[in-house]
């Protein structure tokens, strides 16, 4: 799906930085993306990857914490969300950007009914009278498959099940159709057949509405689902970026090709013992100035300890950021 | 929840009996003598028989049940008389102070004004300053506002009202002369300059007391502040685009309000029962006062009373923060 349009949200260099009591480590490092309208980007990643903070940045979720955003810009909507002021940029929030988070138990204020917490952001960005807000909550509430909407409006958060909850923050996200839906980990928390059931729902939500919507993940099997295209993630960098078949069929970078192994398969004769990705992700105490993936890597040679590979374009909406090619098995050329 | 407020209440009639034959038992081990505060010229047979005119002959369970029927029979009708103008009748002995001689009764409504003036208004002063101090810090934790209040939470926490009572009536009444040091229960309101004085009378144990509840509230206040602070749902109501102040004052607060409300009911009964302390510094005679006196003179039916009427309100604002936490957490549901 991704024509040469314009698009709906163009990240460049973005970059995070925390104060800790360690010192400053750096979570997200120059990394630059475009959404195209209606498109459905996965992002994948260990934890720990900068998935999550990539998104938050982008919106000032990170809030009073000692998080420090900065990068070239962040265009949404014509407007550029690095520079706006805190009042525009919460206009943006839950209007023009929804978001679904990882733990619907949590999510949801539990001293508030369902009904006063989806009509929040309706009456708050589009000035809904409190009748028309209440008429737009139900209609949502129906809309991602809640029985009897009117009357759970007046239930509480701890009336609902875990799903049933997912499926209310999905609701909130959409009250004000926003141009994009931020899916933090949405199926994580829940048991696999309600993980089913919250697919299904958003790409029959996605055909309906036609948001783009940026989908995080640490699982590969729900991004071959239902993404467009994918981008992989590593030490707060993009390190592979690529249409879903691509991606599957011809992965080029290491950590990307370790990943792919270590989903199991249903289908192998022999059973395999699974594998692993021996290590974890760094915690950056500087920018990189190396490969943020040599320490696990199987290939890494000279360079890759000198140098931060660029992402490379090898195909169509392809690209990559390693200095191995893994056709000739060889380093590329410089 | 109607169900549950009166099976709570029947069920702490069992619990208050209890509670009165304990307190009727423990008094009767302490080792005080109501004739001892009399003149030592009384010859010894004299105060033998002032014993036995007290009732202090007869065996315990006797004088158990009697108090009994005073406080449970006697004083409920008598106040129906009063109330309602009835003629009841009949002979009723009244719960009455050995000291005194007069109903213990009339005693605590006597002196129940003075308590609810000063101690009660120290509460509400107290939870007054105390909820938006907490807010505050706990929202800037670790700024110069959280920490001054930090320190002065600390302070009103560990030095106690007889020392911070002696400092003000030092610096406030001896050196610069504004207050009186010792409050005045005899005066009457009547107009503007009444007034005034008695407002100026009330500063000094007021603001001693309100230290002491505002130190204690507002921590409780920072830290369930700072637990809901950090919970998911703050950062879903940022994700819809809320305000700063909606965000803290509608989705924190609320939550952050729940352990808070039932730490204030419960400190409710502290008031009736008087800053003891407090109210010997000031002077103020208000029922802490008249606990201490029946003390020290022996008169158990004072102390006894008071006491049991204590154990009643502690029992009841337990009711009460049970029933609040109910009403403020929908989480919460006691049928």
């Amino acid at each position: 799906m991704s024509e040469a349009g314009a698009a709906v949200l163009e990240v460049k260099d973005l970059k995070t930085v925390f104060e800790t009591g360690l010192g400053a480590v750096h979570a997200v490092n120059s990394v630059s993306f475009d959404l195209m309208p209606g498109e459905l980007l996965g992002v994948v990643g260990e934890s720990g990857s900068g998935k999550s903070v990539t998104m938050m940045s982008l919106i000032g979720l990170l809030g009073s914490t000692s998080a420090i955003v900065d990068g070239a810009h962040v265009n949404f909507d014509g407007k550029d969300l690095l520079k706006v002021s805190e009042d525009e940029l919460r206009a943006v929030r839950g209007a023009g950007i929804g978001f679904v988070f990882q733990d619907p138990m949590t999510s949801l204020n539990p001293v508030f009914t369902v009904g006063f917490q989806l009509m929040e952001p309706l009456r708050n960005h589009m000035g809904l009278s409190k009748s028309a807000a209440r008429m737009r909550a139900a209609e949502l509430l129906d809309l991602v498959g809640i029985a009897d909407a009117t009357r759970r409006l007046s239930d509480y958060p701890h009336q609902f099940s875990g799903g049933m909850r997912q499926r209310v923050m999905i609701a909130m996200a959409l009250a004000c159709d926003p141009k994009v839906l931020i899916a933090d980990e949405p199926t994580t928390a829940l048991d696999v057949t309600i993980q089913a059931q919250i697919l299904e729902l958003m790409k029959e939500l996605r055909n309906k509405i036609g948001m783009a919507i940026i989908w995080i993940t640490h699982d590969l099997g729900v991004i071959a689902g239902i993404a467009d295209r994918v981008m992989v993630m590593y030490g707060g960098q993009i390190v592979e970026q690529a249409p879903v078949n691509e991606l599957f069929q011809n992965p080029q970078h290491p950590y990307t090709r370790a990943l792919l192994k270590t989903v199991p398969n249903i289908r192998g004769g022999r059973a395999e013992r699974l594998r692993v990705i021996e290590g974890q992700p760094p915690i950056m105490f500087s920018s990189p100035r190396q490969c943020t993936y040599h320490t696990r890597c199987t290939h890494a040679f000279e360079r890759c300890l000198k140098f931060d590979p660029d992402r490379l374009k090898i195909g169509e909406g392809h690209d990559v950021a390693c200095f191995w090619d893994p056709v000739t098995g060889e380093p590329r050329d410089e | 929840m109607l169900t549950y407020t009166i099976r709570r209440l029947l069920l702490a009639i069992p619990t208050l009996i209890a509670i009165s034959l304990i307190i009727f038992l423990l008094l009767d081990l302490a080792p005080s003598d109501p004739t001892a505060n009399l003149p030592l010229t009384i010859p010894p047979d004299v105060r033998e028989k002032i014993r036995q005119s007290l009732g202090l002959g007869d065996p315990i369970y006797i004088r158990y049940l009697l108090w009994c029927k005073q406080f449970f029979v006697n004083e409920p009708l008598n106040m129906l008389e009063q109330w309602f103008g009835w003629d009841i009748g009949g002979d009723r002995l009244r719960v009455l102070s050995w000291q005194t001689r007069s109903p213990v009764v009339d005693l605590i409504v006597q002196r129940m004004p003075q308590t609810l003036w000063v101690v009660g208004m120290s509460y509400v002063v107290g939870v007054l300053i105390a909820l938006p101090i907490g807010i505050i810090s706990a929202y800037r934790q670790y700024s110069w506002f959280d920490q001054v209040g930090t320190f002065v939470s600390m302070v009103g926490f560990s030095v106690p009202t007889f020392f911070t009572g002696v400092l003000v009536i030092v610096i406030f009444s001896v050196w610069l002369g504004w207050f009186p040091s010792i409050y005045d229960t005899t005066h009457q309101v009547t107009d503007w300059q009444s007034f005034l004085f008695q407002i100026k009378q009330m500063i000094m144990p007021v603001a001693v007391l309100a230290l002491f509840n505002a130190a204690q509230i507002s921590r409780f206040m920072r830290a369930s502040m700072l637990d809901n602070l950090n919970q998911d749902y703050v950062r879903t109501a940022r994700a819809k685009g809320m305000r700063e102040r909606t965000v803290v004052l509608v989705h924190v607060l609320r939550n952050s309000l729940i352990p808070v409300v039932t730490v204030i009911a419960l400190g409710v009964p502290q008031i009736f029962g008087g800053a003891i302390i407090t109210e010997q510094v000031f002077k103020v005679n208000g029922l802490g006062q008249l606990l201490i006196i029946s003390i020290q003179g022996g008169d158990l039916p004072t102390v006894q009373t008071l006491t049991f009427i204590f154990a009643v309100l502690i029992i009841l604002f337990n009711l009460v923060a049970d029933v609040l936490y109910g009403v403020l957490d929908p989480r919460i549901r006691y049928d």
